[in-house]
């Protein structure tokens, strides 16, 4: 039944997950700016009179500081996913999916 | 006063203490124990220098004026961090391949390993940093003040503190900066000292804000209600403040000359900027955690007027916290220092490897490898840089007379080396940016950065007069530094960064669309951008030119001997070779290139190599080669070529076995139609007289005799032809089996002459000299008669002379015998002599009873008795040579 050319399945799924973990790690930089970014819509107290009540300085200070604790423990535990599933799979490249791709259509030429 | 001798007694100590930690962390790595010195925790540490003193006085001023606003210095480079696979993942591999030794160095590599970029860059480097570096001493001497101040006669002389200061810092950076010149610009002790700056400078902002929340504020609860009752109490934001400086920040991480030097110079494992990537934000967060709550107690406790920017350390010293005031000042010290270090060395780095180097090389009239080493030129170019920018530093700050902000000069600072960014990041990921381009941009940004933010910083009427931010330069109403086209209301700073930034990012891509790169510059290109896919393999040096004596001379002038051997030794033992010379091969010089760049830079080691190789070699090849997607068209054009010129040889021999057998096929027609001619002739005449003998009734018996005699003469011609052919064709394929025996030459020519003269019907006088014909032979002697016969009886039937004559002569030369026949005939025609030896070639239109085949014949025997056979034109009449190789004859005894 295996066609000993098709390498495992559960290999193939540790893969799937490291290429997961990497296209998560790409996009916490941009979750990072939507959200630091979002107190550009906070009300000011220099809006004009009449809008909502400036937001609270403490208010502010937890906010920013709660989304950098949240980036960085997303990042540190991505890391440890991409850094326990390089070193099961130490056979595979280290590389994206598209570049070990192309390594092996160099390699083939 | 005394405090403040306690104070300087103190930091002493302290920089004694990194004294020590830098010589015996050198010590360590020089003896190959330094493993811990470069762990992921130290280089997250040094990463740290960019929290300066600007973070740690600056950042509590800051917040005191404008609230949440501070922290955007710090939002960028944890963004930039966090989502490092994006750019520094890529800076950082490319920086390794590289070997660059500083941004200059990278920009310059990236375009074609241009020097004049990389002095803009440099020039621009300094002007940009240099009040960042004067904004240190001017915030360790202020806050040295702060002790001084309390006590009556205190008036510490602020200008001659900053001087020592400068001073020392100067001494450090040259002692621990300078020290070596080897791999990769990498500096152990330095590192090490600023891991540990970075420690104290942590803990001491730590220590001031726990102190002020939990012994001031009283815990978390009524910290936070005592933000919210403080003049800052209200989110007050400019929100394009907010983007802008996120930004900024973000790009200033990338681009600051020191951030490059601790980021990619001194990496020593990508594995570490992968972890740093989430540790340093842990940094950046705990040294931006109590910020507010400083500036906040510092807004309620201190007496309205007091500089916001010291409230780290006026609130512990107005509680009485003397030791938590102490440790403060060392963090801030620490701060100070260890930017001040670090910067001075990226720059100096660049200064001497792009500017002093270059101009004394090109001033050196002798080629590199013969005059002096340069490896002290080097040293003393590079200490000479360090005194040189914190000279500057240090006058800046005197001639500013340190009135600003601070946080206002790191701004300015930021957005003078964010000019950087658009080359950069576009050299890396777009392979259409040509130098031009990046040159312009540089230029363009760093032209409006010192209109709009750097000269209006020294205050309306110090540098632009008043009239030109009113109305503008010249009275150009679009060209007010702080309205650039007439846009006005845009917050300064913003507007400095929005209008330098993409100023200079469109001209940089404006100028790469029009503009041509060099193919050095093309290539570099596709290796920065195609990093991840390609060994670096840099351009082709036309290695044939140089030899290895030259390339080790000057190698030991720039690492010095024993580096040098041992990096030649082990490239010829990667070669197979014993010797210590290593054969210079282009890979070699490539590798040896990025080896002397790693101390002196590419621009310089480019041009050092190029001094002894005599120019680069970029081919075609080398350009496709690293293109992948070209590569393959390549690969399969060469496989095109490859096919179509074999095609081409093939369709060239089909060419020429056509015209051989085009050839053969006119000679097998032409000897066709001749023996279809030679067999007809004599059978047309037994046919005719034949049919006469069968028709003719009352024919006379003489009649019948004469035409039968005509058809049996006509019949042996004709066998005799037939006879001869087959001959011919038998000596021709070499199926001839020969009889040798032993026999004189003498009987041989006896038995020749009787048989030619037995049907001969005219006289010949044949002349012999039988003296000479005793030699005795070992060879087929039935054929060689058969060649002499031949010979006699063609002298016989051809010589018209009135009294022929043929004279046999044999003689002896060395080691062959020739047996020469001469009549006294006309001699063949020059045109025919060529011919003679031909089959069915007759001379002339004689009787034509021969066929043609006899001299054929002859030729083909000699050649089998290993001999041969020739014509020899004589003046009265033709001469045959029969030679026969000595082995087959042996003078008679």
């Amino acid at each position: 039944m295996s066609d000993p050319l098709l390498p495992p399945v559960f290999l193939e799924r540790r893969m799937y997950r490291r290429r997961r973990v990497m296209d998560a790690l790409r996009l916490l930089p941009i979750l990072g700016v939507l959200l630091w970014m979002l107190p550009l819509f906070w009300p000011t107290a220099t809006d004009a009179p009449g809008g909502p009540a400036p937001m609270r300085m403490s208010h502010a200070v937890i906010y920013v500081f709660v989304v950098w604790a949240g980036l960085i423990a997303a990042s540190a535990a991505l890391w440890f996913a991409l850094h326990r599933s390089a070193s099961l799979a130490a056979d595979s490249d280290a590389d994206t999916p598209r570049e070990a791709g192309r390594g092996a259509r160099r390699e083939a030429r | 006063m005394a405090f403040v001798n306690q104070l300087v007694a103190v930091s002493l100590v302290y920089v004694a203490f990194l004294f020590a930690i830098a010589f015996f962390a050198e010590r360590a790595a020089a003896r190959g124990r330094g493993g811990w010195l470069r762990s992921p925790l130290v280089y997250t540490l040094s990463l740290s220098i960019y929290c300066t003193a600007w973070t740690f006085y600056g950042a509590v001023g800051y917040a005191a004026r404008s609230g949440m606003e501070f922290v955007t210095i710090y939002l960028g480079p944890s963004l930039v961090m966090i989502g490092w696979w994006w750019v520094l993942r890529k800076l950082v591999r490319i920086g390794r391949a590289q070997r660059a030794t500083s941004v200059a160095d990278l920009i310059s590599a990236r375009y074609g390993k241009s020097n004049l970029l990389a002095i803009v860059v440099t020039v621009m480097a300094v002007i940009g940093v240099t009040p960042y570096i004067a904004l240190q001493l001017q915030s360790v001497t202020l806050s040295l003040s702060i002790f001084a101040a309390p006590e009556g006669d205190g008036s510490l002389n602020q200008l001659r503190a900053g001087f020592w200061i400068a001073f020392g810092l100067a001494i450090f950076t040259v002692l621990f900066g300078t020290r070596n010149l080897n791999a990769n610009e990498r500096h152990d002790g330095v590192v090490i000292a600023i891991a540990v700056e970075a420690m104290v400078k942590l803990v001491a902002l730590l220590a001031v804000g726990i102190f002020v929340v939990w012994g001031i504020a009283g815990g978390i609860a009524p910290m936070m209600a005592r933000i919210d009752a403080s003049p800052i109490g209200e989110w007050n934001m400019d929100r394009s403040r907010w983007l802008a400086l996120t930004a900024l920040s973000a790009a200033a991480f990338l681009t600051l000359p020191r951030m490059f030097q601790v980021m990619v110079v001194e990496n020593e494992d990508e594995r570490h900027l992968q972890i740093a990537s989430w540790a340093f934000p842990v940094y950046l967060m705990l040294m931006s955690l109590f910020v507010v709550p400083i500036a906040v107690i510092g807004l309620d406790l201190m007496p309205a007027g007091s500089n916001p920017d010291l409230f780290v350390l006026t609130v512990p010293l107005a509680q009485g916290q003397v030791g938590l005031a102490t440790l403060s000042f060392l963090g801030g010290f620490s701060s100070a220092t260890s930017m001040v270090i670090v910067a001075t060395l990226a720059l100096s780095t660049m200064v001497s490897n792009h500017v002093v180097m270059p101009v004394w090389l090109s001033a050196q009239s002798e080629r590199a490898q013969v005059s002096g080493d340069v490896r002290d030129v080097v040293i003393l170019s590079r200490r000479a840089s360090i005194l040189m920018i914190i000279g500057l530093g240090y006058f800046y700050y005197r001639f500013s007379g340190g009135g600003a902000a601070l946080a206002a000069i790191g701004l300015i600072s930021f957005v003078g080396v964010a000019q950087f960014l658009p080359a950069m990041l576009g050299g890396i990921f777009w392979r259409g940016a040509t130098r031009w381009g990046a040159l312009s941009g540089l230029v363009m940004g760093f032209s409006v950065w010192v209109f709009c933010s750097l000269l209006p910083s020294f205050g309306p009427g110090a540098v632009l007069s008043l009239a030109t931010f009113e109305v503008g330069p010249w009275g150009l109403g679009w060209l007010r530094p702080h309205a650039l086209f007439g846009i006005e209301g845009i917050d300064p700073t913003v507007h400095a960064i929005v209008w330098s930034l993409t100023l200079n990012t469109v001209s940089f891509i404006l100028v790469s669309l029009v503009t041509f790169p060099d193919p050095l510059e093309r290539l570099q290109g596709a290796q920065f951008v195609n990093v991840f896919d390609h060994s670096t393999r840099a351009q082709g040096w036309d290695a044939a030119l140089a030899t290895s004596e030259d390339l080790m001379i000057m190698t030991q002038r720039i690492l010095g001997a024993a580096e040098a051997q041992s990096l030649f030794r082990a490239e010829a033992q990667k070669q197979g070779l014993d010797g210590h010379l290593p054969e210079p091969t282009q890979d070699f010089l490539q590798n040896l290139e990025r080896e002397l760049a790693a101390s002196v830079g590419a621009a310089t080691a480019h041009a050092m190599i190029s001094q002894l190789v005599g120019g680069a070699s970029v081919s075609v090849q080398d350009l496709m080669a690293v293109a992948d997607e070209s590569a393959q068209i390549l690969e399969y054009s060469n496989q095109l070529e490859a096919k179509s010129s074999e095609l081409s040889r093939t369709a060239r021999q089909l060419r020429d076995a056509n015209a051989k057998l085009t050839a053969l096929s006119v000679q097998k027609d032409a000897f066709l139609s001749q023996i279809s001619h030679e067999l007809r002739t004599p059978m047309t005449s037994i046919r005719s007289f034949s049919e006469i003998l069968r028709d003719t009734d009352g024919l006379g018996q003489v009649e019948k005799t004469k035409y039968a005699s005509i058809i049996h003469g006509e019949a042996i011609r004709l066998t005799r032809l037939l006879d001869d052919l087959l001959d011919l064709s038998v000596l021709e394929n070499g199926q001839v089996n020969l009889n040798l025996e032993t026999g004189g030459l003498s009987a041989v020519l006896e038995k020749a002459v009787l048989t030619a003269q037995a049907g001969a019907h005219g006289p010949l006088d044949i002349r012999r000299r039988h003296l000479e014909e005793t030699v005795s032979l070992t060879t087929d002697l039935d054929r060689l008669s058969q060649v002499f016969i031949n010979l006699i009886t063609n002298a016989q039937k051809y010589c018209d002379a009135a009294t022929p004559c043929l004279t046999i002569d044999v003689r002896q030369d060395g080691p062959r015998i020739d047996v020469v026949f001469a009549d006294n005939g006309t001699p063949i025609p020059d045109e025919a002599q060529a011919l003679i030896f031909e089959k069915f070639a007759r001379v002339g239109d004689q009787d034509g009873s021969g066929a043609g085949l006899g001299l054929a014949i002859c030729r083909e025997i000699m050649a089998r008795l290993g001999g041969d056979i020739s014509f020899a034109p004589g003046a009265q009449g033709n001469t045959f040579v029969v030679h026969l190789p000595r082995q087959m004859a042996m003078a008679a005894q």
